[in-house]
């Protein structure tokens, strides 16, 4: 394929693709989700 | 062509970048009000920022061009690399780890990696162990980074290595003392956006010079015969192949080196990371956290990806358009493709060919080449080739005179337009400065606020200046320890890489049974995690002393033992080349957890603190 013949080549070149696009997925489905800011409730004031 | 000197234009644009590196450096000093602001930005970090400082502070000049050097000595298997810097560097450790580091950070009021580890398990000892491990460990992979840098600016711009060594580790140790993370963030953005603009411009220049992708990668196919013979008896079967597997004999050290030291040795040791966690604690809410996923993701893509590909395509770009190379055939590897083993020769003052000699080995040197297409041979010799004068290309290795750290320096003063020299320069000028800002930060941090505060039982409010004098302090003395590092290890093989997996194993193997169960696991006890930690420490420095060939046999302590050898399993193939972290890491997880279970699990109270819920403001 796009001549390299070492299927564990070109195996690590499609993982790299589809984990950003997984990344850029998950990014973008969550993207307004996860707001919750957390109370310091500890010292150092 | 690049030239080999510095022209007004160079001058005036790295200028500019200086000034506008040390002016959000200042922007940051000015935004650095708390204790808060100086060791995690205050917790308010804009997800583009959190996500690009994550990203330009995970690589750095030992990335592009230490392990780009690897990938054109050794070839593309490194994208497997790639593959796991995004998927365990960016997905997993943002979603699954960032979180949790977050919002436990948030509730027990944690600035640094070590604070966050000490007040999990509610233990001094912790804290102060990993402070130490860190202040003393990290100037090893400063020097990584520093040196990486160094190689570039003297070989494109014939400034003495020593010169660019100072200049580098000057210029990034006075904001980080000034700035704090504020501005050590705001510069990696600046310095992100510079590395995301320079390496998708080499990617594109790179394939346009091999004639396209599937061109390219066929002539590095193609060359796998010319694989010179000491990497060939490793395993290295091409340039677009991994490397042959198996176990017991020479012949797969090379599979060991790249899949134990270079793919998992980094790839998973970013998890446990000290200048990299702090970033989780610096957003104020997981929104930032995934949205800084997708910018992560992309941008390491662009980095790595781009770095470990074009190393290898070096090779095709060398054999076809590198400098020719003269001398007699001694061996002809393929009369069909013309690939061919040359005696190098060079004509003296007065015209006679003279054989090149090696320095080290004082013997001939000898080059795999793809013969000139247009004018093979220099005589008009009959019968047979071996023997004749011939003139061909070489491999990337040959042209960076054998030392890996010098293929991409080689690279881009021989393929790139003078221009393009400028913008790769300041990709990696900002490369280095974004990790090394940000070393020399975590490093400060770690004696000053984690060994000086504890040893002290500072806590009380009158240390906090002798606490902030003591992190500048340590900052210096950082910088000194890495920049002489950098001097004396500088031209060793494969060094940049070496080092960088040293420290990121050694991160991973005290650090990461100890964090990840203690984000994920309320059993996990304080005598748990402190033997997992210790285990996995004198683990990794026994394998680096006595086992791993490469670094026991520079350090000489095996020598002395085993009467001469390089490691006490010198005598079992593979096993001096497998890296530290496949014994160690399994060692300290299995010790974290049967330590956990034989001792009185952690105070109900405290864990509930731990994992509470957030609740809002």
């Amino acid at each position: 394929m796009l001549g390299i013949d070492d299927p564990y080549v070109w195996v690590a070149y499609v993982l790299c693709i589809a984990s950003t696009i997984i990344c850029a997925v998950y990014g973008l489905i969550t993207w307004n989700r996860g707001d919750e800011p957390v109370v310091v409730e500890d010292r150092w004031a | 062509m690049l030239a080999q000197t510095v022209g007004l234009w160079d001058i005036l644009v790295v200028l500019l970048y200086l000034f506008l590196t040390a002016f959000l450096g200042w922007v940051g000093y000015r935004g650095t009000k708390t204790a808060s602001d100086y060791l995690v930005a205050g917790r308010k970090t804009h997800p583009f920022i959190m996500a690009l400082s994550y990203g330009a502070t995970f690589i750095s000049t030992s990335a592009i061009v230490g392990f780009g050097g690897v990938a054109g000595k050794f070839g593309m298997s490194l994208l497997w690399l790639t593959f796991l810097n995004i998927f365990v560097g960016i997905f997993i450790a943002f979603i699954f780890l960032g979180g949790r580091t977050r919002q436990m950070g948030h509730h027990l009021d944690a600035h640094t990696f070590p604070e966050l580890l000490g007040r999990r398990y509610q233990s001094r000892f912790i804290q102060v162990f990993a402070g130490l491990v860190i202040f003393i460990f990290m100037p090893l992979y400063a020097a990584a980074v520093l040196i990486a840098g160094s190689e570039f600016i003297s070989t494109a711009f014939g400034i003495s290595y020593g010169a660019a060594l100072l200049i580098f580790a000057l210029v990034t140790a006075a904001y980080v003392v000034a700035g704090g993370l504020k501005g050590v963030m705001y510069t990696d953005t600046l310095q992100g956006v510079i590395m995301f603009v320079g390496m998708g411009l080499l990617l594109v220049f790179t394939y346009v010079e091999i004639g396209g992708v599937t061109q390219g990668h066929q002539t590095l196919t193609d060359l796998a015969d010319l694989v010179p013979a000491p990497l060939a008896a490793m395993g290295h079967q091409g340039w677009t192949a991994y490397p042959q597997f198996g176990f017991g004999d020479k012949k797969y050290d090379l599979w060991w080196i790249i899949t134990s030291t270079i793919v998992m040795g980094v790839g998973i040791g970013v998890l446990a990371q000290p200048q990299l966690v702090v970033r989780f604690m610096t957003v104020k809410s997981r929104r930032e956290l995934n949205r800084a996923a997708l910018i992560g993701g992309i941008f390491i893509l662009m980095m790595t990806g781009v770095a470990f590909t074009v190393g290898s395509l070096s090779n095709a770009y060398f054999v076809k358009q590198g400098a020719l190379l003269t001398g007699k055939v001694v061996k002809v590897v393929s009369e069909e493709k013309g690939h061919a083993i040359l005696g190098l020769m060079k004509q003296n003052d007065v015209g006679q060919w003279v054989e090149v000699v090696d320095e080290k080995t004082k013997e001939g040197k000898k080059a795999p080449v793809v013969l000139d297409k247009d004018k093979p041979f220099l005589d008009e010799g009959a019968g047979g080739t071996v023997g004749r004068m011939a003139q061909g290309r070489s491999l990337a290795i040959v042209y960076a005179g054998g030392n890996s750290d010098q293929i991409i320096p080689a690279f881009i003063t021989s393929a790139m337009p003078r221009w393009f020299g400028l913008i790769f320069m300041l990709t990696l000028m900002a490369a280095a400065m974004s990790t090394l800002s940000s070393q020399f930060h975590t490093l400060g941090t770690g004696i000053g606020r984690d060994v000086f505060e504890q040893v002290t039982g500072g806590t009380q409010p009158a240390s906090s200046t002798r606490t902030i004098v003591v992190v500048r302090t340590g900052i210096i003395v950082g910088l000194i320890v890495a920049t002489t590092l950098g001097y004396l290890a500088h031209g060793s093989d494969i060094i940049v890489a070496r080092a960088t997996a040293i420290f990121f194993g050694l991160c991973a193997s005290s650090f990461l049974p100890a964090f990840v169960g203690g984000l994920f696991f309320k059993r996990l006890t304080k005598a748990g995690a402190i033997a997992s930690m210790i285990v996995g420490f004198l683990t990794t420095a026994f394998w680096v002393l006595f086992v791993k060939a490469a670094e026991a046999g520079s350090i000489g302590l095996v020598q002395h033992v085993t009467g001469g050898k390089t490691s006490i399993l010198a005598d079992c193939p593979n096993w001096p080349v497998v890296d530290p972290l496949v014994v160690a890491l399994p060692l300290s997880a299995l010790t974290a957890l049967v330590v956990s279970l034989l001792t009185k699990p952690p105070s109900e109270v405290h864990v509930a603190k731990c994992f509470s819920p957030p609740r809002a403001e």
